[in-house]
């Protein structure tokens, strides 16, 4: 309270100095604005909102200049003195929700000079300055931001100790908020706190146009990731099943790009905007499939969009029903007695070219949904426009290799290509097997057909290097989202990395599925926003226009911060076909360029592919065969790549075509087996009888329950390995092999390792071997539901291993010692797995043998059901070589037990 | 309206029309092969016999015009699908006439009509073959890129695909759909380099080869609508 005197003067000298250097007190002022919107909108948000919409443009036309010198500096600043501003304006003066971002700017110019100044003071002497406050602002954020370059670690400790008092004071309201966010919350509050001085915490405010037409302000820690501000909009928006959606952004060249959520968002915008919009980023093949009413709302709002805009097109009839959809979830039944409905409809955008036609066709329809409810009405709506052809689909300009204008798009089933508005090629996800851009160029490689036996690669041109990148973001997240069933872990940075590291790092559909399933909260009560929209539409404001800018957003790729990659590097992605298989062995880490200022960076490939290539080493022997014997396994694989990752049971919109096909029976039942990361198979040909080869899979997955950092969990580890002698008796000889590492729940582990032991060791006979595998998944499924929450400080280790073999009278071919011919290992990682794969091919009295041995440790959360993972192994190398049989399953479980127990 | 897919599968109408005798001689050929007009007749007779009793559709009799020898092929004069009748353009000239009667009909149908009024577009329906969730076009001799281009603005809702039509008449001179999700195609060097394209893989990645060629589509056209 001293120093309010000293303080306030101050400011107004500070005044005066920002009056003669007029850029600096604008963008001072912005970032004065920012702090306060932060501290309104835990008071109010609505104020928030209208000094905010100020701020943005304020802010969005100087933040170049400043951005290059006060970044740092002014954010630390403001943010600082924003909290505590708030807090205090909240308790002392509530009344006075505008004039506090001006009051942060003199407590900012305070500050600086005194740096001890009190948050009660700077609110006082903003309060009073407010009339001039924009003036003298830019000047002390200079101020601020001197001091905060020249002491930045010193103000936070210093503000600490200071600002503990005030910090408490503010941080209710902060805290609430920041609960949310993490980390980057947490480091938010306490910048605040401190304010006082040079804090190094830089907060800034973030705007987010919503599906609903409205923004969304929150402040945001300028260091905080992605993630931070995508679940602040979350949160504000009650949404769970938060997987489809995303936020982007506009780059420098007006490209909308998503906002990685695993990097800082500072480095992803370029300009210093900080304005996103809220989008759709997958959109789901069946809607219906979507747990909650909220969600499916959400993605009606954002196909409105797509569908007004005209990105989503449709035919007139189907525009009109979906805009007769739209007027029974926002208005309800049909009101005969509503004076001119027309005039209703017509203020509302439904169509790019909405004519009075349609207008009175909508009305006609709205009146056939009497007594539909909104969900029902958004149910429908969303029936039928996910049937449209570019459902989904996100459009990228290109070129042919022939220089010829066409469109790629992406979505869940593959890339698409277009030309005019004729779709000229369709490369299903399972027909790729690599993509991968270079320089402008985007190549995808393709599977080659059952006539063909080589693969092709197909080239487009990008208009330039940027767009390629994004376009292969795009793939590679869309390609991870709808087929895979984990995402693939981003490749570890190593010494000279070339290529880009990027992966998806979401959810996948999968997994998101079975997390929507685990909601349990009773349907959230939500406003729909008929009410705004025909309110402000009757006042005549542009709501839909805004709500269309918004849409624009939706698609693109994402971080910028990759865009910087030099161009000599090639990315690429595998997509091999057992998405089990394709996770990309990474060979080489990309090192991301920080890309701060030096866009040059050179990197080089990345990833190969090699699952795909695996089948096709195996074999010394005809040409014949062997073309035989590839044409049988590409064609399982391409079978198994139709269907649908396994966890959620529930089929996709691509199935569901496939129904009444003959086809989609048979890749029905494979639906199972495929893409499970965790089966992994060894197939070992070789022309004598016995054979086996054993592969060792350990899992080790940490347990989700426990919020203990011990979370350890037992895995299994299932190996199956399959031997087929030449044509037709062939013995596969899988060895499933269970290692549980660390078990965070030892009691019920063990007492499920127990049961499982007796089940397992009764020795399998050929044709039973299959059946005992089942058995043991089962009895593992057991276990993990059985998973306790306890957790158990120590643990220790236990071993089991259970051999099942085969009754083989052709005996193992271990015991005969055969020239080794060639040995090759291939090592690949992803997030939950590491595969590592040995080829060895040997040669025993005449007949060459080749041996497979595929080792895979998965690494996970206890989500990941080990025992199905080995039976779906198991049962993906019956399915793919329904030629060999099962000979040896080895399950090797390590588990840990705690002591208590024991 | 129950949705506006129209789907697969799903008549409600049928819109034949009559033999004219100067199909004998006057109607365009592609083989010399001589032409029993009474039988022709009495074949089509039949046809539309179970149109309307065993498949219950509602069938609509145009007379037919001795002017225009072809007139019976109704199916490549238009185009319908949904709510939407696409007027055709088709490819021969002495064809282009046929529209006119078909489209006061389906304008008496209550359907959207959209007409194709390019002089540089052609098509005729016998190369639109429609699969319940996308459309495939065969350029052919009568049917151009352009022609495909505004069957695609037509029906917005569908992905239109374009399948190079080498030899034959049209398209559908060699395939048809044998069912939902099930495309049946001849065996014939034309229709398998047609297959192979991969510009006909259809959506659902399903494409039926058959080794029987079907025979040449029938002379009517069905019009399909929503049945609801």
């Amino acid at each position: 309270m001293t120093t309010e005197a000293g303080s306030e003067t101050e400011v107004k000298e500070k005044a005066e100095e920002s009056a003669a250097q007029p850029d600096q007190s604008e963008n001072a002022t912005q970032e004065t604005e920012e702090v306060s919107n932060t501290a309104e909108e835990e008071k109010g948000k609505g104020k928030e909102k209208e000094k905010e919409g100020k701020e943005s443009k304020g802010i969005s036309r100087y933040l170049p200049t400043w951005l290059k010198k006060q970044k740092s500096q002014s954010q630390t600043s403001p943010t600082k003195e924003a909290p505590p501003t708030e807090e205090s304006v909240g308790k002392v003066t509530p009344e006075e929700g505008e004039p506090a971002p001006e009051v942060n700017g003199h407590a900012e110019e305070v500050e600086e000079k005194e740096e001890v100044k009190s948050e009660q003071v700077k609110e006082k002497e903003a309060e009073s300055h407010s009339s001039t406050s924009a003036d003298t602002e830019p000047a002390k954020e200079e101020n601020v931001e001197e001091s905060a370059e020249k002491s930045p670690e010193e103000t936070k400790e210093t503000t600490e100790g200071e600002g503990a008092k005030e910090e408490k004071k503010e941080q209710e309201g902060q805290v609430t908020a920041e609960g949310e966010g993490g980390e980057g919350q947490t480091s938010i509050f306490q910048s605040p706190l401190r304010l006082v001085r040079k804090t190094k915490m830089k907060v800034v405010v973030c705007r987010v146009a919503l599906l609903d037409g409205t923004d969304f302000t929150c402040e945001v820690e300028k260091r905080a990731k992605g993630q931070f501000l995508f679940f602040k909009v979350c949160e504000h928006l009650n949404l769970l099943e938060k997987d489809y959606f995303g936020l982007s952004y506009k780059d420098t060249h007006e490209q909308k790009c998503w906002l990685d959520p695993t990097k800082e968002i500072k480095r992803q915008i370029r300009s210093n905007n900080w304005q996103f919009a809220f989008n759709v980023k997958f959109y789901p093949p069946d809607p219906s499939l979507l747990t909650e009413d909220i969600t499916r709302y959400l993605l009606c709002l954002q196909l409105r969009d797509d569908v007004a805009s005209g990105r989503l097109p449709c035919s007139f009839v189907t525009h009109a029903l979906l805009g007769s959809y739209t007027l029974q979830s926002e208005v309800g039944d049909y009101e005969p007695d509503i004076p001119r409905p027309l005039d209703l409809v017509g203020q509302l955008t439904f169509a790019p070219s909405q004519n009075k036609e349609m207008e009175e066709k909508i009305l006609e329809l709205h009146k056939s949904h009497r007594g539909m409810t909104p969900a029902q009405a958004d149910t429908q709506f969303l029936e039928n426009a996910k049937k449209l052809s570019m459902y989904g689909v996100d459009l990228h300009h290109a070129k042919d290799s022939e220089g010829v204008d066409i469109m790629l798009g992406v979505c869940a089933n593959g890339l698409l290509v277009y030309k005019d508005r004729l779709r000229i090629n369709r490369f299903a996800w399972p027909k790729i097997l690599k993509i991968s851009y270079k320089r402008n160029n985007f190549y995808i490689k393709i599977r080659p057909g059952e006539t063909e036996q080589f693969e092709s690669t197909v080239g487009f041109k990008l208009q330039n290097h940027r767009s390629a990148k994004r376009l292969w973001k795009v793939c590679v997240e869309n390609h991870s989202f709808f087929r895979l069933n984990a995402p693939e872990p981003p490749t570890k940075a190593r010494f000279l990395t070339l290529g880009s590291k990027f992966r998806y790092s979401g959810r996948t559909q999968a997994q998101s599925r079975q997390a929507s399933s685990l909601i349990d909260r009773p349907a959230p009560n939500f406003e729909r926003t008929s009410s705004k929209r025909i309110s402000r539409s009757l006042d005549g404001a542009p709501v839909i226009s805004i709500t269309e800018a918004s849409r624009d957003m939706a698609e693109n790729g994402r971080e910028p911060h990759l865009e910087l990659h030099s161009d000599s590097k090639v990315k690429e992605v595998d997509l091999s076909p057992g998405d089990t298989e394709a996770l990309p062995s990474k060979s080489p880490g990309g090192s991301e360029p920080t890309l701060s200022q030096s866009r040059l960076r050179v990197h080089g490939d990345n990833i190969y592919v090699r699952h795909s290539n695996l089948m096709l080493e195996d074999h010394d022997k005809t040409q014949d065969e062997v073309l035989k014997h590839q044409a049988s396994i590409s064609q399982l694989k391409r079978s198994f790549m139709e269907a649908p990752p396994p966890s959620p049971p529930q089929p996709n919109q691509w199935e569901k075509r496939l129904t009444s096909s003959p086809a989609t029976i048979r890749s029905q039942q494979q639906q199972v087996s495929l893409e499970e990361e965790i089966a992994s198979v060894l197939f070992s040909r070789y022309a004598s009888s016995g054979f086996y080869s054993a592969a060792e899979t350990t899992c080790s997955i940490p347990d989700p329950t426990l919020d203990a950092p011990i979370t350890t969990c037992s895995t299994a580890t299932p190996t199956a390995v399959c031997s087929s002698s030449v044509p037709q008796r062939l013995l596969i000889s899988p060895t499933t092999t269970h290692s549980a590492t660390e078990v965070s729940v030892p009691q019920a582990e063990a007492a499920s390792a127990d049961n499982t032991i007796p089940d397992t060791k009764e020795p399998a006979k050929p044709p039973v071997v299959k059946t005992e595998m089942v058995t043991i998944s089962d009895t593992f499924a057991a276990q993990k539901t059985e998973i306790a929450t306890k957790e158990v400080p120590i643990v220790h280790t236990e071993t089991k291993t259970i051999t099942y073999e085969a009754a083989q009278l052709d005996g193992n071919g271990d015991g005969e010692p055969g020239v080794l011919m060639t040995a090759q290992t291939i090592t690949s990682e992803s997030l939950c797995t590491t595969t590592t794969t040995h080829i060895t091919k040997t040669l025993k009295g005449g007949l060459s043998e080749t041996r497979i041995e595929k080792r895979i440790v998965i690494t996970g959360d206890c989500d990941i059901d080990h025992d199905q993972a080995l039976a779906q192994a198991i049962k993906e190398a019956k399915e793919q070589h329904p030629d060999m049989s099962v000979t040896r399953v080895v399950v090797h479980k390590e588990t840990e037990l705690a002591e208590e127990e024991d | 309206m129950a949705g506006l897919m129209a789907g697969f599968g799903h008549y409600t109408h049928a819109v034949v029309r009559g033999i004219p005798a100067s199909l004998a001689k006057e109607a365009l050929r592609t083989s010399q092969a001589e032409v029993d007009l009474a039988k022709a007749r009495r074949e089509h007779e039949a046809y539309v016999e179970v149109l309307k009793t065993r498949l219950g559709l509602d069938v609509v009799e145009l007379p037919a015009d001795e002017s225009l020898p072809d007139c019976v092929f109704v199916e490549d004069a238009a185009v319908v699908c949904g709510d939407t009748a696409l007027i055709t353009r088709p490819g021969a000239e002495s064809r282009r006439k046929e529209t006119e009667v078909m489209k006061g009909t389906l304008q008496d149908l209550n359907l959207n009509i959209v007409e194709m009024t390019d002089e540089n577009a052609t098509l005729d329906g016998g190369d639109v073959l429609f699969t319940g969730r996308e459309f495939f076009v065969g350029l052919s001799k009568r049917t151009n890129q352009r022609g495909a281009e505004i069957l695609a603005d037509a029906f917005k809702d569908y992905a239109v695909s374009t399948v190079p039509v080498l030899e034959g008449l049209h398209l559908k001179s060699f395939c048809s759909m044998g069912g939902p999700g099930l495309i049946v195609i001849g065996s014939s060097e034309p229709a398998q380099k047609a297959l192979k394209d991969k510009r006909v893989i259809p959506e659902n990645g399903m494409m039926s080869d058959t080794s029987t060629a079907i025979s040449q589509p029938t002379v009517k056209k069905r019009k399909c609508t929503p049945d609801t």
